[in-house]
């Protein structure tokens, strides 16, 4: 237990510690609104969707969970080439411990952006019908945060460096993101999209967030939990066997 | 009896392969306790390799490594109390505190919490970083590092430090006060010490026994003064040469290398 906790704990005292990074990663979630919520609200409006910013912002918050996860995970890479990771692994706890309390620390600093993603949306005007709702959503978003972050840590425990990093980012979380439904209502898609949204992870946890927060669901809120529960038990387990078997 | 407990390390017929590089070749030694043990050898002859098995960062393809009479296969965690390490690389968070990485170690060590705070002072009193502990260590110089991760090794009472070329990058006076402290250690405490460094003249100094490898193997194991007299030089530098040519190793440059470049050119991250 101790183990998980001081794990914990650094993520959090890391993330708290740069502020640079905190403002950095809000800039594209904060574009995302402004540009597109108030770009297509017009026009999402005059084709009956209703508000878009209401329909666009929990797929935004998403968007500012998923980044900052998978970038919490990736992390490992800086760890493992510099050292901090060696000390952690020659020390007397079982690897599974210390990726538990790293990726609870990323989906915590993770689940944090979110929730500031979440306070600037209600200044862009995103209004919630229930504030309780905002609760269960933190659940939602806790959930998408974990999934992300122990896909990074798969992920880093492969590569050898940073050098694929961007090719991890431009062909797999920016098109999980943007086929997800983060963007655009899934209904009416052409087939080829209909299929891969369904696919992606992602679209669950969006669209669990959107019903809980505006009442839209596509899927239906039980469907998107048990996906996304199953999921995260899939990846918890892959990034745990891929984690321990780091040889540096 | 007696004299299997004197050995605090003992390596048998250990090989490492990666693919086809055979890194370590079928490679026995033992390290009595209380010793100053070092362990040396030209760029890439696998002096990194053994030292990643016997601190069980790395497997062996086969042989037998034990750590205080753990084997280190089959009882890593034991193992893993038993030894403290300072790594080639800088291993500290430079994001966290002096005090705030002392106390990450004391934690995963399960160093009971009534004498945790007790004992990280100490330590960090004994290296004179005290008045600093609650500087960020990224604000640190290259010796208090160092000086840094020797404290953070000790802290679990290990029965073995490992210093993995410690002294590389360190001014002269830094070096010698680690070399006078790393030999009080051994002294007072009785801590044994297995060392590498490429400084021939340090490991003259400080070490009772000496192991040269080279390309995997080990060519020779014993004083400085026999070294010398089996290569017939007068310094341990000479024997060395002698001992592994003068020829200039190149190492593979991995991803590694790119990124301590990187880290060295930016700095801090």
């Amino acid at each position: 237990m101790s183990t998980i906790y001081i794990l914990w704990l650094r993520q959090l005292k890391r993330y708290f510690r740069s502020k640079a990074r905190i403002v950095g990663s809000l800039g594209q979630p904060l574009l995302f609104l402004l540009a597109l919520g108030f770009g297509f609200g017009p026009i999402y409006q005059k084709a009956g969707g209703g508000n878009f910013i209401e329909f666009l912002t929990p797929g935004v918050i998403a968007m500012g969970i998923i980044f900052t996860a998978v970038f919490s995970g990736i992390e490992i890479i800086w760890d493992k080439q510099f050292g901090f990771l060696k000390e952690t692994l020659v020390a007397p706890v079982s690897r599974i411990n210390i990726m538990i309390g790293r990726t609870l620390g990323g989906a915590t600093v993770a689940t944090l952006q979110g929730i500031i993603v979440a306070i600037l949306s209600f200044f862009i005007g995103f209004r919630l019908e229930h504030p309780a709702s905002l609760l269960f959503a933190l659940v939602m978003m806790f959930m998408i945060a974990m999934i992300f972050t122990a896909l990074g840590t798969a992920i880093a425990s492969v590569l050898e460096d940073m050098q694929g990093f961007q090719l991890i980012m431009n062909f797999l979380v920016m098109p999980l993101f943007f086929l997800s439904g983060a963007l655009f209502p899934l209904d009416n898609l052409p087939k080829s999209i209909t299929i891969i949204a369904r696919l992606d992870p992602l679209s669950y946890g969006v669209d669990g967030l959107r019903g809980i927060l505006i009442g839209q669901s596509h899927f239906g809120l039980w469907t998107d939990f048990a996906v996304m529960g199953a999921i995260l038990v899939i990846l918890l387990g892959i990034g745990s066997y891929l984690f321990s078997r780091i040889e540096i | 009896m007696k004299n299997e407990t004197e050995k605090i390390i003992t390596v048998h017929g250990v090989t490492k392969k990666f693919g086809d590089f055979v890194a370590v070749d079928d490679v026995s030694f033992d390290v009595k306790r209380g010793e100053i043990f070092a362990f040396l050898g030209p760029n890439g002859a696998g002096k990194t390799t053994t030292i990643k098995m016997l601190t069980t960062l790395s497997q062996p393809t086969s042989g037998e490594i034990t750590i205080d009479g753990k084997d280190v296969a089959k009882e890593k965690n034991e193992a893993r109390k038993a030894f403290g390490i300072v790594f080639q690389d800088p291993s500290l968070d430079d994001e966290l505190t002096a005090y705030e990485n002392l106390h990450f170690h004391a934690v995963l060590y399960k160093v009971p919490k009534k004498t945790r705070d007790e004992r990280i002072e100490e330590l960090m009193r004994l290296v004179e970083l005290w008045d600093r502990k609650d500087s960020l260590v990224k604000e640190f110089s290259g010796g208090m590092k160092r000086r840094l991760e020797i404290a953070r090794g000790l802290i679990h009472h290990p029965k073995i430090l490992f210093l993995d070329e410690p002294t590389i990058g360190l001014d002269p006076q830094t070096r010698n006060y680690l070399w006078k402290y790393v030999q009080e250690l051994n002294e007072k405490e009785g801590i044994t010490i297995f060392l590498t460094t490429h400084y021939m003249e340090e490991a003259e100094k400080v070490a009772q026994r000496i192991a040269i490898i080279d390309h995997g193997k080990i060519i020779t194991m014993g004083t400085a003064q026999e070294l010398k007299e089996q290569t017939k030089t007068n310094s341990l530098e000479d024997a060395f040469l002698a001992l592994t040519g003068k020829q200039i190793r190149e190492q593979e440059g991995s991803g590694k290398d790119t990124m301590r470049m990187a880290r060295r050119m930016w700095g801090r991250r």
